[in-house]
């Protein structure tokens, strides 16, 4: 059983169908990155699958477990689905060390005393260690979103969503974050990325699926998919990226 | 000009502008509760109960708060409700504060992004942990100037109170003044124990302010 199921999944916002029957699975351990031209439908998938977004038909399925958003268990299941999002949203208001613990005490899944200590974890898994104690505010746009990663990472996630990660960073801080994000591909944990890094999309995914107009256009692994790309819209697509 | 007649009632004063005092704190703790209770439910799903709080902002804006006092102090007790003129004006100015609190309040949480609680909801905190401890310490932030200038107006709209027949400090100045014919004397007395206790309250929630708020601004 695949760790993401996806199933003929069609999504309507107004009039304008977004997900146009979308199927997908995602095996344990494998990094997917979902590429295609905005609009595509690539951010509304990736929400749909931690149910921040409800599916108006098809399901989906997550350790086989049906998602939607009136799910009796949601707050638990978004316990083991992380999700980055492209502005970081971190809580301004706490201070790093908070930003990564609340979650953690307020569900119960660490205990006061150990809060410290697993925020020190993560940071240092992301190499922040020594910005524990900062306010967002006064970190960078890539220090923010690895601080961000490493408030998902705090919930031992079994699944990490990317929602165009690095697209809000200025070019010299995109690195440092995919450098973290590679290193978590390395250590085997299921990740799901929409992002417009070719680059990083070649190198660390292990398939590629291109969106186009809602449907899953093509896929395949990377090295197939941009040296011989099926379909004239990829083609295209590639060309345009580069 | 003659100030020495009112040495005498310093006492009369001082209690005068206690009563004050607590007319306007206990005012407006229940205010702003009523403030952050009547902008969840402006923000919530119950239709009715929208319409209510609607109802309520918009009848005690619009209408005198003396008007308000009369009603609460003289025409509540046909209906079984009577209470003491402190009392009675404690409950108006707490309606009366808590009107202009729900606008304040949820102009404060419409100010937070709706990325912040996705962030927290995709965290697994339940609805109201992402309220409580990611939408409300920055709305309140985003409301507090403006919640400490309608503080101000409470504080010197106390002395409305003294038309039922609160002892606070303007109803005390009335008492004096009719004792003594210092009009002038007794009302620049006052004025300046409002001006004083006003601008105190401003620097103590200057001081409340910049301890609870740390987190630096947005860039």
């Amino acid at each position: 059983m695949a760790l993401v199921e996806i199933r003929d999944v069609h999504k309507t916002f107004g009039k304008v169908e977004v997900l146009k029957g979308v199927s997908l699975d995602v095996e344990e351990g494998e990094i997917v990155t979902i590429i295609g031209r905005s609009g595509s439908g690539k951010s509304t998938l990736l929400r749909c699958i931690n149910a921040l977004e409800s599916v108006d038909s098809g399901e989906i399925r997550v350790e086989g477990e049906r998602v939607h958003a009136k799910m009796p268990d949601l707050k638990k299941f978004r316990q083991r689905v992380g999700i980055v999002f492209q502005a970081f949203n971190l809580f301004p208001h706490l201070k790093v060390e908070r930003n990564i613990t609340l979650a953690p005490l307020l569900t119960g899944r660490t205990e006061k005393a150990k809060a410290r200590a697993l925020a020190e974890d993560v940071l240092t898994r992301v190499g922040l260690a020594d910005k524990i104690d900062a306010w967002p505010e006064q970190l960078s746009g890539g220090q923010q979103q690895r601080v961000a990663i490493a408030r998902c990472l705090a919930m031992a996630p079994h699944l990490m969503l990317f929602d165009e990660v690095t697209s809000a960073l200025d070019p010299e801080l995109v690195g440092e974050v995919l450098k973290v994000m590679e290193a978590m591909a390395k250590q085997g944990m299921t990740m799901i990325l929409v992002t417009h890094e070719m680059g990083f999309a070649r190198n660390v995914a292990d398939r590629i699926v291109f969106m186009h107009q809602g449907r899953v256009w093509e896929q395949g692994p990377p090295a197939k998919l941009f040296a011989n790309p099926e379909t004239p819209e990829l083609a295209s697509f590639i060309a345009s990226a580069k | 000009m003659n100030f020495l007649p009112l040495w005498r009632y310093q006492n009369q004063l001082i209690d005068g502008a206690i009563v004050t005092l607590e007319l306007t704190v206990i005012s407006a703790v229940c205010g702003l509760l009523i403030g952050v209770a009547g902008a969840v439910a402006l923000n919530g799903h119950i239709t009715p109960l929208r319409w209510l709080v609607r109802g309520y902002i918009e009848l005690f804006r619009n209408t005198p708060s003396l008007i308000q006092l009369f009603i609460v102090f003289f025409v509540l007790p046909n209906f079984g409700l009577k209470l003491p003129a402190f009392e009675a004006a404690s409950v108006a100015l707490s309606l009366y504060f808590g009107a202009y609190s729900v606008e304040i309040i949820r102009a404060g949480l419409d100010s937070i992004p709706r990325n912040q609680v996705e962030a927290g909801q995709c965290l697994g905190l339940s609805g109201w942990q992402v309220f409580r401890h990611i939408v409300l310490p920055p709305a309140l932030r985003n409301a507090y100037p403006a919640v400490t200038s309608q503080f101000v107006l409470l504080l010197l709209g106390t002395s409305l109170a003294s038309q039922v027949a609160t002892d606070e400090l303007f109803h005390v100045a009335g008492f004096i003044e009719s004792r003594t014919y210092r009009s002038f004397e007794v009302y620049a007395v006052i004025c300046v124990v409002y001006f004083a206790m006003a601008m105190s309250f401003k620097a103590l929630f200057a001081i409340i302010g910049a301890a609870a708020f740390r987190w630096p601004r947005r860039r």
